[in-house]
């Protein structure tokens, strides 16, 4: 022990005055208390009623009941594992490896959207379509599309609103009317989406549906050329309209059909990339582009064998529309980076879950 | 050791390393806990925390190497026994948390089967296997660690301060990226106790 550590002022500094030192301390207070300040209003705990990440997901929850261990949205699902042979049209546009020309496997799943993992099929419930591409540069694309033309909300705001004015009222089991006009009275963009999804030739199953990827991406070619794009999953099974009224002995009909038709012969689509025109809304989900606009048959998508998500490893994936190789990037949609946030909160909660059983069982997948 | 101090000061790479790593990791814990609590700028920053927290692994190594090979200036004598005892607890958690957060991060986007992407085509590959239930975990540990490296960051801030206005012995001027040459008559080269080491 030396002489200075038995005396608090070694340095040969003058005591502080009083006043001088609550004004250091104060100083001190400011810059540790600021930064901790800073910190907490970054994390979001000042401003309690800005929307988060985790409050929409808190909303699914309301909305739907604990379902512990299921996706937050699009519930009630059953996995694929198939191949994408690309063509080699689109690389031109796009310099990802997914566009070389030659084949890539496949995990996926298809489901219903909404967060009831129990919920019978129903004819206008939205299907939807997700799709891992394993690269072989060892990159993966991940895209999750619905069978509708637009999406019906254009901003994550937005989105958070209609949950909670679709919600059904608990006394009549069905949305309130009154909520949901005064809804579309202040998104007159969703009124006009919806009229444009009711508009939209429904077909009568998950294997003759063409499946939308909504949000606009950016293709980024060999050269560093942008091209904005949209993407869909084209039926090559005929369409043929949907059924008015699903039948009441088998909640799980569209499944069904779907596994029996996988069973008879692989199923293919058609990647189509709808190239975008200056002054097209590439940042609005709920905007159409017109029909004229160029397509590109990139390759098709062959889907040869179904699978519960009880046994399936695309259960646990994370379907985040922003898992992208290098040659294809989000755009301005401010839903992109949302979703991506969102099914981080959903993934994460439902993965330390334990996992119930799911309405479409093995048994079901191996009939 | 050739890396040596100047007997006052840390050494000079161990300064630029710390003010470089302190920039960066409150840079990193912010952008951590905003991006956890953004709609719109998620991807973005997303985006920036995976490199980052790689660059911040690979320094954070390379700091631990020099801070073994180096010696350090002596504790001011207006430091307390047990002043020096939490000081260098407080520097082997930091240490810790440094090396272990980008790595928990790391297995965290593993376990979850997420792909570990650096900057265009290049991703590092999993250190873990795909594991629904470690994945949760390790995410939760992630911020767990996150909060207890930001409030070990303020307690180091705010002794330091401490030391620096109140007490008023030049303990920042230890780590200041200039050389000090101080002459008062008891600075902290009458100061025997050598090392950080308790």
């Amino acid at each position: 022990m030396t002489q200075s550590d038995h005396n608090p002022m070694p340095t040969g500094q003058p005591p502080l005055g009083a006043t001088n030192l609550l004004l250091r301390l104060a100083a001190i207070g400011v810059v540790v208390g600021g930064i901790a300040a800073s910190f907490l209003y970054a994390g979001g705990w000042l401003t309690p009623h800005s929307l988060t990440p985790a409050r929409i997901i808190d909303r699914f929850e309301q909305v739907n009941g604990p379902n512990p261990g299921f996706r937050r949205n699009h519930a009630k699902g059953v996995c694929f594992a198939g191949y994408f042979e690309s063509n080699g049209n689109a690389a031109a546009l796009s310099k990802a490896a997914i566009f070389a020309p030659g084949r890539v496997p496949v995990i996926g799943r298809f489901a219903l959207a909404g967060g009831q993992p129990y919920q019978a099929d129903a004819p206008h419930t939205v299907r939807s379509m997700a799709v891992l591409f394993k690269l072989p540069t060892g990159e993966e694309w991940r895209t999750g599309m619905n069978n509708i033309p637009v999406f019906p909300v254009r901003t994550p705001q937005a989105f958070y609103d209609q949950l909670a004015a679709f919600a059904p009222a608990p006394d009549t089991g069905k949305p309130d009317p009154a909520r949901v006009s005064r809804f579309f009275a202040e998104h007159p963009e969703s009124a006009a989406a919806i009229k444009a999804i009711q508009a939209w030739p429904v077909s009568s199953g998950f294997e003759n549906s063409t499946f939308n990827s909504l949000n606009a991406f950016r293709f980024i070619a060999a050269d560093g050329r942008v091209t904005y794009v949209r993407w869909s999953m084209v039926s090559e099974q005929p369409f043929e309209p949907v059924a008015a009224t699903q039948p009441a002995s088998d909640k799980n009909y569209l499944f069904d059909a779907l596994i029996a038709s996988i069973h008879r012969q692989p199923l293919k689509w058609h990647l189509i990339i709808t190239v975008a025109e200056p002054g097209d809304p590439t940042d609005d989900a709920t905007l159409a582009w017109p029909p004229d606009r160029r397509q590109i048959d990139a390759g098709t998508l062959t889907i040869d064998r179904i699978e519960s998500e009880q046994t399936s490893p695309a259960r646990d994936i994370n379907f985040d529309p922003l898992v992208l190789p290098s040659g294809i990037a989000g755009s301005g949609d401010p839903l992109l980076s949302a979703r991506s946030s969102t099914y981080s909160v959903s993934f994460t909660r439902r993965e330390g879950e334990r996992k119930q059983p799911s309405a479409v069982s093995p048994a079901e997948t191996e009939k | 050791m050739g890396l040596a101090n100047n007997r006052t000061q840390f050494a000079i790479q161990s300064r630029v390393l710390h003010w470089l790593m302190a920039a960066m990791l409150l840079t990193m814990l912010f952008i951590g806990v905003s991006m956890v609590a953004s709609l719109g700028h998620y991807a973005r920053l997303v985006a920036i925390h995976r490199p980052l927290g790689i660059a911040i692994l690979i320094l954070a190594v390379v700091r631990l190497a020099n801070r073994l090979l180096t010696t350090l200036p002596p504790f001011p004598p207006t430091m307390s026994p047990l002043e020096r005892r939490v000081a260098a607890g407080s520097e082997k958690l930091l240490y810790t948390l440094m090396i272990l957060m980008p790595l928990v991060g790391w297995g965290m986007l593993s376990a979850g089967h997420l792909p570990i992407v650096m900057v265009g085509r290049l991703h590092l590959p999993p250190i873990l296997p795909a594991r629904p239930m470690l994945y949760a975990f390790l995410r939760r540990t992630h911020t767990a660690l996150a909060y207890l490296l930001f409030l070990t960051f303020a307690a180091h801030l705010s002794a330091v301060l401490f030391h620096t206005w109140i007490v008023r012995d030049h303990l920042l001027d230890r780590m200041a990226l200039w050389p000090i040459r101080r002459r008062t008559p008891e600075g902290p080269l009458h100061a025997v106790t050598s090392g950080g080491e308790p």
